[in-house]
């Protein structure tokens, strides 16, 4: 399959793919938490709603932010999808969610701007790791491009294993999940009331909803590429992931922010590091 | 060729000799003139230099004049004799046994050796110390237009306590922007030793420029530090010529690993010195109680960057040797604990201070990895850091001038406040750490580059480089943020000022749109003639780039629909909003005033300690360093 169509494919199918699971999420909660759950297309229809609200900001140029974000976000998994390289991949993610987290600055309310803040200490506690990994897989297939990558004939994840389980980890603070919901939570009902959105409304919050579909699905992607020798295992793997964060979603409570970042720095020196020390001495 | 040497030598005399002029000039206006003039040569000049059809190899300058050497032996005697004066009225016996040792040697080396002592070529040009000069040339020269303003507003607005003393100012700015040039063009390791001893002397006097107890302080541990690299390269030319009899750098870069590893070793601890990496970190901190255009001097055009100069010449002679793997590990765990640190001040040129130190640690640690790919991309972290760490000293110059405080906290609302100032430091800190700009690609460079070598030391760069993201952002985010009513403060700015901040913010952008011609026009080459292959980015990725760039760009556009079809309304503050949402009622009844304060991980870091750990660390790696060497 040539990249154009895969980035074709990409654009089109991610929103429905990542409303989909973000459906299944919510019914998957709520059956661990024994409620019936909204029907499958819910997460549709919020942003359908959304987009119909009036935008109330409290500074002028906020939603300017989150538009910048959505598009970095497309941008990112874009070239991911494209087969592009993997630094490169991050250096965009990273950019797009310092979109994010300006725009919550921009906002200047405190919900927010805690927000924000938290965001930033949950970037820096998963960036080590998540470069870890793009050099790992670069040790064992030579190559930073994700279509190498792809088409490398044997399972990454027997190579890397440490490697995989702190990338776990930190999928967990991407998805913005517990224990690691601490910069915006799905419950306004506590002392963050919504964190790094709350001052976000009508179709700015669509917009963030948008663009988290298409991030889960570039994250799910990149849980593929550890089994992509294999691609069912891989497809099922990713979709396994996906419903073990939402269990751990649901089993933990919220972790201090000291402990998100220490843990996530050790998780990645020892299981990451410690992964690229055994591959580096085997060579 | 003559031309060639001709400009070259002009663009280390005039600066020279204008600045022996200025030493004079009392008069605002004629110093306006004279800084004007020169300043615009000297531009002209570097770009004349860079601009010549043919990347130039080696130039040869055939002078070997006898009574040269002996007035640059006189001018070091007279250095060498301040320093100790210096160091005998301040009470710093440490600072009287350093010069005494490196200039007893460097006189008895002249005495002895003193008619043998010849070099081929005394100067020459490669596509490094054009790169090196361009960036001296064109940033220094906007240091300069800018502190013509800049040092008015200190001495007759901010700080009229302090002795006017503009005159020797303006002096040393210029001598110290020649002896670079000198620094960068010279190939005769006794003329590259003096201007590296110009240069430690300039930046001591303009730390101590105020002459206050703390920058007297500061300029004497200054001093004291950069003594310690010049005993280190004067034991190294020593050593050299012992046992390659040659005081050339180009022969000493060439030569085999074997006689090569001891002087590198020692002017790679020179370099290490100069450019304040850990446990030297402490002088270039100490450096701010300077006037900012010494620390924008100090910081992106000359001094650190001669230190890292050295260090990537040396990295041939060091490359895959213990003593490189030592140097590369200075400079990762300076990154680490450079990037860390910016993390806990809320203080603003402390924030710079700190980051220049971790940015320099990456460029060491390409020098000690020393691969080829690891030079290129050391060296395009020098051009961009240069142009981008500049232009946040001189605004947050202006900034301190305006809001009479430096501290990032009392920053909230610039945007509103300072409009023009706010957005160059918006571009000077994108341009420090986000894709797709400058410092963002070399740091891309840097982990590939080390990753090929030795991918364990990629563990510094993932770790320092998230704290970096960090600190920068949250600082964008102060800048961007308005709590209160705010008053709009005057931003008038002095025409140099407005030159050299205009200037480098549209620097910042060039530099990464004409990124693929800095690199194919003058590193690569350099980086070729070495090491015989190149490095580069492939097409692809320069596309992807120019698409990020396009992004950001299209960013501001965005505001036409500014306040466009929103309805605004408070902030959510919990309670009852009153005066406009800068309080609110609480649940005792009383009002709250809201306020808004970054996170500085004080109970999590802390400075000294972080401090500590990194002297301790890094000596024990130099300890090695040294034992390696001689082994």
């Amino acid at each position: 399959m040539s990249s154009w169509i895969r980035l074709l494919i990409y654009l089109i199918a991610a929103p429905v793919v990542g409303g989909l699971l973000a459906g299944w999420d919510r019914r998957i909660s709520a059956r661990m938490q024994s409620r019936r759950g909204p029907p499958i297309f819910q997460p549709f229809y919020d942003v359908r709603k959304l987009w119909q609200k009036q935008s109330i900001v409290v500074r002028r140029s906020q939603n300017f932010y989150i538009l910048f974000f959505l598009l970095l976000v497309i941008f990112t998994g874009a070239l991911f999808f494209a087969g592009s390289d993997l630094l490169l991949v991050i250096f965009a993610l990273t950019l797009a969610a310092i979109f994010f987290v300006l725009g919550a600055y921009k906002a200047s309310s405190p919900y927010s701007f805690i927000g924000a803040e938290r965001e930033l200490i949950l970037m820096m506690a998963y960036e080590p790791m998540i470069l870890l990994t793009a050099i790992g897989m670069y040790m064992v297939t030579k190559s930073f491009y994700v279509h190498d990558i792809a088409s490398h004939a044997t399972l990454l994840v027997l190579a890397l294993p440490g490697v995989f389980l702190g990338f776990l980890y930190t999928l967990e603070i991407k998805f913005r999940k517990s224990p690691f919901d601490l910069s915006s939570s799905h419950h306004a009902h506590q002392e963050l009331v919504r964190g790094i959105t709350t001052e976000f409304s009508g179709r700015a919050l669509a917009l963030v909803e948008i663009a988290h579909w298409y991030e889960n699905v570039f994250l799910l992607g990149w849980v593929y590429l550890f089994f992509a020798s294999s691609p069912l295992l891989g497809v099922a793997v990713s979709l396994l992931v996906f419903v073990l964060v939402i269990l751990t979603d649901n089993v933990f409570a919220r972790l201090k922010w000291q402990t998100a970042l220490r843990s996530a720095w050790v998780v990645a020196a020892v299981l990451g590091f410690g992964n690229i020390l055994v591959l580096s001495l085997l060579r | 060729m003559r031309i060639l040497m001709t400009l070259v030598l002009a663009l280390i005399l005039v600066p020279i000799g204008a600045g022996l002029m200025l030493g004079c000039v009392r008069l605002d206006t004629l110093r306006k003139v004279v800084v004007g003039a020169v300043t615009l040569a000297v531009f002209c000049g570097t770009l004349a230099l860079a601009a010549r059809p043919t990347p130039v190899d080696s130039g040869v300058v055939p002078f070997n004049h006898h009574w040269l050497n002996l007035g640059m032996l006189l001018v070091e005697i007279g250095m060498g004799l301040y320093v100790i004066v210096v160091g005998v009225r301040s009470r710093r016996p440490l600072i009287v046994a350093l010069m005494l040792a490196q200039g007893g040697l460097m006189l008895w080396f002249e005495l002895t050796q003193g008619p043998r002592l010849e070099a081929a070529h005394d100067l020459f040009v490669d596509n490094f110390s054009l790169i090196m000069a361009l960036i001296n040339g064109v940033v220094g020269g906007g240091i300069c237009l800018y502190a013509l303003g800049y040092m008015r507003e200190y001495h007759e607005v901010a700080h009229r306590d302090v002795p006017d003393r503009r005159p020797l100012f303006f002096a040393l700015l210029f001598i110290f922007m020649g002896a670079m040039f000198g620094l960068v063009f010279a190939n005769n390791l006794m003329w590259l030793f003096l201007f590296w001893e110009i240069t430690t002397l300039c930046s001591f006097l303009l730390i101590g420029y105020t002459q206050t107890p703390e920058a007297r302080r500061n300029a004497l541990r200054a001093l004291v530090m950069n003594l310690a690299g010049g005993l280190a390269f004067a034991l190294a030319i020593v050593w050299f010529h012992d046992n390659a009899d040659s005081i050339e750098l180009q022969t000493l870069i060439t030569s085999k690993q074997s006689l090569a590893l001891v002087p590198a070793a020692l002017l790679c601890f020179a370099g290490i010195t100069k450019s304040a990496q850990l446990p030297f970190s402490s002088w270039l901190l100490g450096a701010m109680v300077a006037p900012t255009p010494v620390s924008a001097l100090l910081h992106s055009s000359t001094m650190v960057k001669a230190g890292v100069y050295l260090v990537l010449r040396m990295a041939p002679a060091v490359t895959g040797t213990t003593v490189g793997l030592m140097v590369a590990l200075v400079g990762g765990v300076t990154f680490v604990i450079g990037s860390m640190a910016a993390i806990t001040t809320s203080e603003a040129k402390r924030v710079l201070a700190w980051s220049t130190v971790a940015n320099l640690g990456l460029i060491v640690l390409c020098g000690g990895i020393g691969t080829g790919e690891a030079v290129w991309a050391g060296m395009l972290l020098i051009v961009f850091h240069a142009v981008a760490k500049c232009l946040l000293f001189l605004c947050v110059g202006v900034v301190e001038h305006k809001l009479h405080s430096r501290d990032i906290e009392a920053m909230s609302g610039l945007i509103v406040n300072l409009p023009r100032v706010a957005v160059m430091m918006l571009v000077g800190m994108a341009g420090m750490f986000l894709a797709p700009f400058g410092m963002l690609i070399s740091k891309w460079a840097v982990l590939k580059a080390v990753v090929d070598a030795s991918p364990l030391l990629s563990v510094f760069i993932v770790f320092g480089s998230s704290a970096t993201l960090f600190f920068w952002v949250k600082w964008m985010g102060k800048l961007l943020e308005v709590v209160e009513p705010q008053r709009r403060i005057e931003e008038k700015l002095a025409l140099g000022e407005s030159i050299a901040l205009y200037g480098l913010s549209a620097a910042t952008f060039l530099a990464c749109l004409f990124f693929p011609l800095i690199s194919s026009r003058f590193i690569e080459p350099y980086v070729l003639s070495v090491y015989g292959q190149t490095a580069s980015l492939g097409q692809g990725n320069l596309l992807i780039m120019t698409i990020m760039m396009i992004f950001v760009l299209l960013f501001p556009l965005s505001f036409v629909w500014y306040g466009r079809g929103v309805k605004v309304v408070d902030a959510y503050l919990g309670g009852a909003n009153v005066r406009g949402g800068v309080g609110f009622t609480g649940s005792a009844g009383q009002v709250q005033e809201v306020n808004l304060h970054n996170y500085y991980f004080r109970g999590l870091l802390d400075e000294a300690g972080l401090c500590r750990c990194g002297v301790i660390g890094c000596s024990i790696v130099l300890a090695v360093m040294a034992a390696a060497a001689l082994v």
